[in-house]
């Protein structure tokens, strides 16, 4: 890699959009500084599932041919065109494949491209390929991915967070400036938290679900995956705003995002620590980042108010009856009867029914079993009201008590995970331990209201990212770039530069990133 | 193997049977319930079909708001409420027809309900059937099983889907039990469902054919012994598809119930499937209340808001109801009450005012479809506008004997033909050489014959005594073999005798 191209993959998706428009590099160096970075690092933290070299190539030199020609068609480029994405592979594409991270999709083609895709391809966003995740977004870990874990940038030994630890990853370790995630219970937030990266899941129905394969239907959101917290509005700038063809898109405009992250302020305004979500169950250098963040926003002219929130206790246990009741219902459709993987029973009578069961076995993997038996389960007569009917009445509890909160308090703030990275394979054998590492990012879903997650810091015990966590009112997302990006530059001021930085390099061959990490070491 | 069934006036002293009825109204939208995919039927299969359809990964539904507006105008002619917010479930169970594994229809709250329609039967009575609810859905695809013994699934090879059905706006209309019919329970059954298909077919929100399945009943059949309440174990014919089959399919299971009955064993509580070659149902699928579909609400799906604003804005807009078109129909063709109510029993009111609006008077028509087409429908076992008589086709057979081309029994004969498919009226005429003979030479020669024969009926015409002339005119329509234009032998007649007619 040249030096140049080092440089390039480092910087903010903002600063290469800045660079492009004066035309100091063209779209064709940067997509290629990008591809390089992959050829060089992805290997060892297996980020991406298909890397998409040739059409993002043709997007870039077609942005560049625009640029030079200048005029109207030149004036009328979007800000980020050029600028690549990687794109989680749960969300379809024309012209690459989409896995969702499971063998019972494997090989198949999206004859669609989702909408956020569309925004993607009408802004001239060159799409670097697809990232890994956990099968169906099933998981905080990325290691239920058929096609293997995708390994913490920060130490190669540990998770990246899931079920988007594909995209997280990439972003950490500038694979890619941007990237997009789902977030179902926490699918784009936790991974951000322990790469070290910014994610943002907006409100229910802020972008379009149409295209990202649907796990639960009532709590997936699409969103940015960012290394900052301006790179994340200006792309939730670009694929937000409403779809007719997503019935749950909201109908109002969006608001001005890439403004509130750019004219940041916290003065005056109230901010809520949830006396729920920290403290017993969090780790000690999580906790510590967490108080040294809201020292830093009281000190910018922050009132930080405590505002309880007694029903988030029941969320955990909600979610896994709703979640797991919608993806049995949504994954029925994968049976090898139109699309992917069809599997013949071994022996015995070739019926339908026996197709679709052999198909199903050998198609989907454990986590997802489980969720479809357990969703199955919930919906069942005479089961429904205690499980499905109880539950929905307890997300009813939970937006009332956002509702009651946000009386109190303009944003909402927590840390994102309760622990930094664990050890691959540590949870795997333990799915209630893996399910708690998401109860601090459900309640957002189960209420629809938007969170951000932005690097804290470095857990003392581990030197491993911290995320902390803000919540905003349905609707409220411009809050959340205000208080984001403020909250970003004050602790960059401390560190002196990005959290990023001080990550391995990936590339040195002596780094041996993941064993210095894992021994505590400080950077 | 067939079932004993007991003779239905043996059946009907024994039993009470109550009915209940699902009709599915497939809707004559545009394009689907959920998707921009043209809703069209006879297409080449697989055409009419998009990635939701499909059920594909990533896909998400999007309701046609004509198909609800469909539905109010519906649940509105069947005299039921609509509800201001109501929400669409997924019914889960895996079929290959149904893409998504589940079927995206409404369930503990239907956009209509609490309705009901008052049926007429032949003789006049009037019966009201209460309506529980319709509710929207969507269709499912269609399967051709390959292979195996008549198209069906036991023993076939291999099956073929085709997924332009997939996703077509249904109504579903629920009746509640329909009690007191008693031995005019087949009647009611068919009046019943040509109610419903006349209703949708004046609203204009479906083609309403029943060959093409556009309205398919669900025949549900239950007897119980005469002065007892409780409802005795019901079966369910699917998809009886013609109005006489929905007769006799509730005839034949009430019969067949009975035997049942009689026999000691209980009803077993199943689908039934008709047979319209044997007039009788084989055992389907046994059919409990409990069948687990998993119903939860869609959570793709926004609740359909219906603001009384836009339903009384629907209410304006309905057609005149059926009862009173009827009324209007029969004041403006001047129908007795009895020639009316045969027209109504033979289902023909559409098609008589049908070929009324192609160009032929009132009585032409009725002569038409009374007289000629109902007989032949009767014969060939079908509903007399399934027998593929075009409305133009009457105009030009009657225009023809007007004009004195053909005469009645030719025309006739042109029909057969016609029916054969051997082409239009003036193309048979010219092929089967059916041509009035209109050459007064070869007429006239055999009116003198005729004379000749009859000296008697002559001299009597002579004498002032004209009606005696239809000997004369029997004599020479014989000679002809029916060729001869019986009014032109007659002004013949007329003339040769000297004679003022």
């Amino acid at each position: 890699m040249t030096e140049t191209n080092s440089e390039l993959v480092r910087l903010s998706a903002a600063a290469l959009a800045a660079k492009l428009a004066a035309r100091e590099v063209t779209a064709v160096e940067v997509v290629q500084a990008h591809l390089d970075r992959i050829a060089a690092v992805d290997g060892k933290v297996n980020a991406f599932l298909h890397v998409n070299a040739e059409q993002a190539l043709a997007v870039a030199a077609e942005v560049d041919a625009i640029r030079a020609a200048g005029g109207a068609e030149a004036e009328a480029l979007h800000e980020l065109a050029g600028v690549p994405v990687a794109v989680k592979d749960l969300i379809v594409t024309i012209g690459q494949p989409t896995t969702a991270g499971s063998k019972i999709l494997e090989g198949w083609h999206s004859p669609y491209d989702a909408t956020v895709v569309e925004r993607l391809r009408a802004a001239k966003m060159p799409i670097l390929g697809k990232t890994n995740l956990d099968e169906f977004a099933m998981g905080s870990s990325t290691e239920h991915s058929a096609y293997g874990p995708t390994r913490n940038p920060w130490d190669l030994d540990r998770i990246p967070g899931g079920s988007g630890g594909g995209s997280a990853a990439a972003v950490a370790a500038f694979e890619a400036p941007l990237a997009l995630g789902t977030d179902t219970g926490g699918s784009i937030r936790q991974p951000g938290a322990v790469t070290g990266t910014v994610g943002v899941k907006p409100t229910y129905g802020g972008v379009s679900r149409y295209g990202a394969i649907a796990m639960a239907s009532s709590l997936d959101q699409i969103g940015p995956v960012t290394r900052t917290v301006l790179d994340s509005a200006l792309l939730h700038q670009v694929i937000g705003g409403h779809d007719p063809r997503d019935s749950t898109s909201l109908p109002d405009p969006l608001e001005d995002l890439v403004a509130a992250a750019r004219t940041g302020n916290v003065e005056g305004m109230r901010i809520g620590i949830i006396k729920e979500l920290h403290g017993e169950g969090y780790q000690a250098g999580v906790e510590n980042r967490f108080n040294e963040a809201l020292e830093l926003l009281k000190g910018a002219g922050a009132e930080i108010v405590e505002v309880s929130c007694p029903n988030f206790k029941y969320a955990l246990g909600a979610y896994y009856l709703i979640m797991p009741s919608e993806a049995s219902s949504n994954l029925a459709k994968f049976d090898g009867v139109r699309f992917g993987l069809r599997v013949l029973p071994e022996e015995g009578p070739m019926t339908i029914e026996r197709v679709m069961g052999a198909t199903r076995a050998a198609g989907f993997g454990d986590e997802v079993k489980r969720r479809i038996i357990l969703g199955t389960y919930a919906l069942s007569a005479g089961y429904y009201d205690a499980y499905y009917g109880s539950a929905q009445k307890v997300r009813t509890l939970i937006q009332r008590d956002f509702d009651a909160a946000f009386e109190q308090a303009d944003v909402l703030i927590s840390p994102t995970a309760p622990t930094t990275a664990f050890k691959l394979g540590e949870k795997l054998d333990d799915p209630l331990a893996m399910y708690l590492n998401d109860v601090a990012t459900i309640p957002a879903n189960m209420a629809g209201v938007p969170g951000l997650s932005l690097p804290g810091g470095l857990a003392d015990e581990d030197g491993l990212p911290v995320g902390v966590q803000l919540l905003a009112p349905a609707r409220q997302d411009a809050r959340l770039y205000r208080v984001g990006a403020v909250l970003e530059s004050l602790l960059e001021e401390q560190w002196g530069g990005p959290l990023l930085a001080k990550a391995p390099s990936l590339t040195d061959a002596s780094s041996a990133a993941g064993a210095a990490l894992s021994h505590g070491g400080s950077h | 193997m067939t079932d004993a069934t007991l003779s239905f006036e043996e059946a009907m002293e024994k039993y009470d049977p109550v009915l209940g009825f699902e009709v599915h109204v497939e809707l004559n939208t545009k394009t689907k319930m959920f998707s921009s995919a043209p809703n069209v039927f006879g297409d080449e299969p697989n055409t009419n079909v998009n990635e939701v359809d499909l059920g594909l990964p990533g896909v998400l539904p999007v309701v046609n708001k004509t198909a609800i507006e469909s539905s109010i105008k519906i649940g509105l002619a069947l005299n039921c409420k609509i509800a201001e917010t109501c929400r669409f479930a997924r019914k889960n169970y895996f079929y290959p027809d149904t893409p998504k594994n589940f079927q995206t229809s409404q369930y503990d709250e239907p956009i209509a309900y609490d309705g009901y329609l008052d049926i007429e039967l032949s003789d006049g009575t009037v019966f009201r059937v209460e309506i529980e609810r319709a509710h929207m859905e969507e269709d499912a695809g269609k399967l051709t099983h390959m292979g195996g013994a008549a198209g069906r699934i036991q023993g076939a090879d291999y099956s073929l889907v085709d997924y332009n059905r997939s996703g077509v706006p249904l109504v579903e209309i629920v009746t509640k039990p329909i009690e007191g019919a008693g031995s005019r329970a087949p009647e009611l059954a068919k009046a019943y469902v040509a109610a419903v298909r006349e209703i949708v077919k004046n609203l204009g929100v479906s083609d309403a054919r029943m060959e093409r399945g556009n309205v398919r009943c669900d025949a549900n059949v239950s007897l119980r012994p005469h002065g007892r309440e409780r409802f005795g174990i019901r079966s369910e014919t699917k998809n009886v598809n013609s109005l006489r089959a929905v007769e006799h399919a509730v005839r034949y299971e009430i019969q067949r119930h009975a035997a049942v009955l009689d026999s000691g064993q209980p009803v077993i509580q199943e689908t039934r499937h008709w047979h319209e070659d044997t007039r009788s149902t084989t055992s389907g699928r046994p059919k409990s209340d409990a069948d687990d579909y998993r119903y939860f609400p869609e959570p793709d799906l926004v609740p359909v808001v219906a603001s009384r604003e836009w339903v009384e804005e629907l209410r304006a807009t309905l057609p005149e109801p059926p009862a009173a078109r009827r009324k209007r129909l029969q004041a403006d063709w001047g129908y007795s009450d009895l020639e009316f109510r045969d027209v109504v029993n033979a289902g023909v009111l559409d098609e008589i005012e049908e070929t009324i609006a192609a160009g032929a008077s009132a009585t032409v028509a009725r002569k038409w479809w009374m007289g000629e087409i109902v007989g032949r429908a009767k014969n060939a076992d079908v509903d007399p506008g399934q027998l593929g008589v075009n409305p133009a086709t009457i105009v030009e057979l009657n225009r023809m004997v007007e004009a004195g081309k053909i005469n009645n029994k030719m025309a006739s004969e042109v029909l057969d033909g016609v029916l054969a498919g051997e082409g239009t009226p003036a193309e048979i005429v010219e092929a089967r050489g059916l041509a009035v003979v209109s050459d007064d030479g070869p007429l006239l020669e055999a009116i003198d014959a005729a004379l000749a024969a009859q000296p008697d009926v002559a001299d009597k015409i002579r004498g002032g005594k004209v009606q005696a002339i239809g000997a004369i005119v029997g004599g020479v329509m014989k000679a002809t073999r029916g060729q001869a234009d019986a009014g032109r032998v007659r002004e013949l007649i007329l003339e040769r005798l000297g004679v003022e007619g």
